[in-house]
């Protein structure tokens, strides 16, 4: 569209104008005048809160894309630390089975399963659950097993145990958690599912019992979960 | 010095005189939660320095908009949208960082202290002032959350600084150093009663150097006095 310059000049008159109105109107002494009436309050809060929204609303919109490609990133981080990149060649966040999980006491109905497949046959099988019962809270941990029920890893995602005490479940604290690689259903006795403490084969931490105990206990849920789905998880 | 009056006295304020910890005493459950470490402490100080500062200069550009029947309202919007957007900014654009000061951020809307400022500071002086303000106020809190959790750290496991290097990146892990090596620990100083202690020990410690401070202008005065006669 080509404008003549008697419409451009036009249209620079009326935005100057519109410009120097605003101006007026922001002028303190003007604003001054304004504030106590209750029409212009009303409108202000409207306003600020229009004004918030839109802000919030635009920001929402253009970031979701990222943050749920970050968040995508940040899954695979955790599945590749349990599940050895080795043993799979497919995008294990798209190969999904759900399963019941309501009788296993891992604060979930439903858990949402990650098959990691080599030439499209399942060798490993990965999965979120918690500890609802740890010494202040969740304790929410993902680990991974291998076809035969042997476990690849196991690692803590979130807690809330004491810092200095109960914390040495994370790996970057201490290597207890390293302990159940290897471990399954087969190779220890259902009474050996346990902290040393209660005659079993883990270790406890000095001054904190409790936190390791139901982390040990919850591994041991999810082993049983995995047990019951084995035959349909490893299908192809 | 090369600052005029007013943003010194600005600065004073923030940093010693008239600290959000020290002279107001707000911002004690952001303080007390996060001040476990000195990094912590760290992180969520400067994250409360961003908001404090952006809210201020915000809040002092619309002052002339805002009535003063409906002025709370506003700030806590205006504080409450700032802060939800530098939460979703983060998590999108600083993803990293986002993944250890996260836990920070959404803390900062119960940070009394910016609205403090912002209804004694920011809604009454023009936008520079305002600015300058906001930082200096941050930087005091910062510094006093660094103090903290130093002080609760090197007493907690004897380390200082621990994690550093995931809030700033590998070049600073010079940082993280062993104060007292094989030390046992000392539970209570990483709870919340230890943050409590360890605080008042450190407004004591502001307090006493205050007292000697007047102390020595007084001295310096009668001093005057004397030799004018």
């Amino acid at each position: 569209m080509k404008l003549d310059p008697a419409t451009i000049g036009h249209l620079k008159a009326q935005a100057r104008h519109y410009f120097e109105w605003l101006k007026r109107w922001l002028d303190p002494a003007n604003l001054a005048r304004l504030r106590p009436k209750l029409e212009f309050q009303t409108g202000v809060l409207a306003g600020f809160a229009l004004l918030a929204s839109v802000l919030l609303g635009v920001t929402n919109c253009s970031t979701e894309g990222t943050i749920r490609q970050r968040l995508n990133d940040d899954l695979l981080h955790s599945l590749a630390e349990v599940v050895p990149n080795g043993l799979h060649d497919n995008d294990m966040l798209q190969d999904t089975l759900t399963v019941p999980s309501a009788d296993y006491n891992i604060a979930a109905n439903e858990t949402l399963v990650y098959l990691a497949k080599k030439s499209g046959k399942v060798t490993a099988v990965c999965f979120k659950f918690t500890a609802p019962d740890g010494y202040s809270g969740a304790i929410n941990m993902i680990m991974g097993i291998d076809r035969d029920g042997a476990i690849l890893g196991v690692r803590v995602l979130s807690h809330k145990e004491t810092p200095g005490l109960g914390d040495k479940i994370e790996v970057a604290k201490s290597n207890w958690i390293l302990n159940f690689v290897g471990r399954s259903l087969d190779n220890l006795t259902p009474s050996q599912w346990a902290v040393k403490k209660d005659g079993g084969e883990f270790d406890q931490f000095a001054g904190a019992t409790i936190t390791p105990r139901k982390s040990v206990q919850a591994i041991y849920r999810g082993l049983q979960l995995f047990k019951a789905h084995q035959t349909e998880l490893i299908k192809p | 010095m090369f600052l005029s009056t007013t943003y010194r006295k600005i600065a004073g304020d923030g940093l010693w005189n008239n600290n959000i910890v020290f002279g107001q005493n707000l911002a004690l459950c952001p303080l007390l939660a996060v001040t476990g470490t000195a990094t912590n402490g760290l992180g969520m100080g400067l994250a409360t320095l961003v908001v404090i500062t952006a809210s201020n200069g915000l809040i002092s550009v619309a002052r002339h908009l805002i009535p003063s029947e409906i002025r709370i309202p506003i700030f806590v919007l205006l504080i409450a949208a700032l802060v939800t957007l530098v939460d979703i900014l983060m998590n999108a654009w600083a993803h990293e960082l986002y993944k250890v000061l996260g836990l920070f951020i959404a803390l900062i809307v119960t940070n009394c202290a910016l609205l403090g400022r912002a209804e004694a500071f920011a809604s009454k002086q023009p936008v520079k002032e305002a600015l300058w303000d906001g930082l200096m106020m941050g930087l005091g809190f910062t510094l006093v959350l660094v103090a903290l959790g130093a002080a609760r750290e090197i007493s907690s496991t004897g380390t200082l600084f621990a994690n550093a290097s995931l809030l700033l990146g590998e070049s600073f892990r010079f940082l993280e150093v062993t104060i007292i090596p094989n030390y046992k620990g000392f539970l209570l100083m990483a709870l919340p009663p230890g943050g409590f202690i360890m605080l008042a020990f450190l407004i004591v410690g502001k307090r006493l150097i205050d007292q000697k401070l007047t102390q020595i202008k007084v001295q310096r005065v009668v001093l005057n006095a004397a030799v004018t006669e």
